[in-house]
């Protein structure tokens, strides 16, 4: 399954306490695309991510927003 | 087979903590941080907002130092709860609004929950970063027992950075740790800490000049107590707090006051608060976004557009354009003269 989170105007490290949050519910290769506008989320989405064994996709810009797509991996 | 024990660490983002679970981790120990967001944290926050800090490095200290270790790290938002450990600290307040004794007590009873809710999968203790005397108001000798105690921690919160210095708890007393491995540090020096950094490779480790907290800084600490007069109540939510770290603040009335942009940077960033405030701007010059948080009289909204004009770039001109939007209402233009250096007083400066 594909799951949106919006953590627009947020500024970290909420961004990462909502993506960790959310991706507790989710299972193993579910993805997570989450839509931020903190830069700060390009560093902080990722060390998260390879801290906990989850796997960054893709990060891109889609209209203003920093979109950072994370795949549950364990 | 013998049963692996396992620590949970409080993770800041700091030299100490980082010492503290790699200490631990020379003994085979497994460790997991642990990291609270107040709201008030360093961390993060103002690096995304103003230009002159876009060049700074874009990186939460906490999970950098997960990463160099090689531990997990649970973030964990607490900024509703830590609304009584502000408001009500039984141990009062440091030279600012920093409750830094019962902030200590607050966050390892936290990881004392933590702890009893991962009991199932082998942790057993916390550790923490803590340094007798290395900080005036919570690491103190008199003090390391009572954040023990009153956390509810007692014997299984071990501080491996000046455990010597200590009673042995829990972990040293079952032989989980080895207490002759740990360390004897006390006192304001760093050099211990960055002896023992050198020791084990850290070159790069973030050393915050206040440590990790807003509310140790005056300023900031200033400008919370100016919004709980204004109020008349001590209530915050979070767009309050992360609004102090943004613009020059000033209070010309009693009832409301400005937040003005210092840069484009800020500017963009308050435009996020225009649906909740009160906004102004100029139109016929470049300036800065400012927001009006308070009741402010709608006879006032000129003086406070003037204030605004001040500084933008008609400064200087005998008259700007003002727009003034007001959240679900029709906007208005004003025109107005910018007060001059003098008309704006130092006693509204927060």
């Amino acid at each position: 399954m594909r799951y949106e989170l919006d953590a627009r105007r947020m500024l970290c490290p909420m961004p990462v306490i909502k993506a960790q949050n959310k991706i507790k519910d989710l299972a193993v290769g579910d993805i997570l695309d989450i839509f931020c506008t903190d830069p700060g989320a390009l560093n902080d989405i990722p060390a998260w991510a390879r801290i906990n064994g989850h796997v960054v996709l893709e990060t891109s810009e889609q209209d203003g927003d920093i979109v950072v797509t994370v795949q549950v991996n364990e | 087979m013998e049963e692996q024990h396992k620590a949970v660490a409080l993770i800041s983002g700091g030299l100490d903590s980082m010492l503290a679970v790699k200490v631990l981790q020379e003994q085979g120990i497994e460790v997991e941080g642990i990291n609270f967001y107040t709201g008030f944290c360093v961390e993060g926050h103002t690096h995304a907002i103003r230009n002159k800090d876009k060049d700074k490095q874009k990186r939460n200290n906490a999970l950098w130092v997960a990463e160099q270790l090689g531990i997990k790290l649970h973030i964990v938002d607490v900024i509703q709860e830590y609304k009584d450990v502000l408001l009500n600290p039984k141990h009062g307040y440091g030279a600012n609004m920093n409750p830094c004794l019962d902030c200590k007590i607050f966050m390892v009873n936290k990881a004392v929950e933590w702890v009893k809710e991962n009991h199932k999968n082998g942790f057993d203790f916390i550790i923490t970063g803590e340094v007798i005397g290395q900080r005036p108001m919570s690491q103190r000798k008199q003090t390391m027992p009572i954040v023990a105690a009153e956390s509810g921690a007692d014997d299984i919160l071990l501080r491996p950075l000046c455990a010597k210095n200590l009673p042995a708890t829990k972990p040293e007393l079952e032989g989980w740790v080895d207490r002759e491995k740990l360390h004897d540090f006390s006192g304001r020096s760093r050099k211990p800490q960055m002896a023992l950094a050198k020791k084990y490779g850290f070159t790069d480790y973030a050393s915050p000049a206040g440590g990790c907290c807003f509310l140790t800084d005056k300023n900031y600490s200033d400008k919370l107590v100016d919004l709980w007069k204004g109020r008349g109540s001590r209530e915050y939510e979070m767009d309050d707090i992360m609004l102090l770290k943004v613009g020059r603040h000033l209070r010309p009335k009693g009832e409301y006051k400005l937040i003005i942009a210092r840069d484009a940077g800020e500017s963009k960033y308050l435009e996020g608060y225009r649906k909740q405030y009160t906004s102004i701007q100029a139109t016929s010059h470049n300036g800065p976004l400012a927001l009006i948080d308070g009741d402010i009289d709608p006879e006032d909204y000129s003086h406070a557009a003037s204030i605004v004009a001040r500084y933008g770039q008609g400064r200087d001109a005998d008259e700007v354009e003002v727009l003034v939007s007001i959240p679900n209402q029709e906007k208005q233009n004003l025109k107005v003269q910018p007060l001059s250096s003098e008309q704006v007083l130092e006693d509204w400066h927060i």
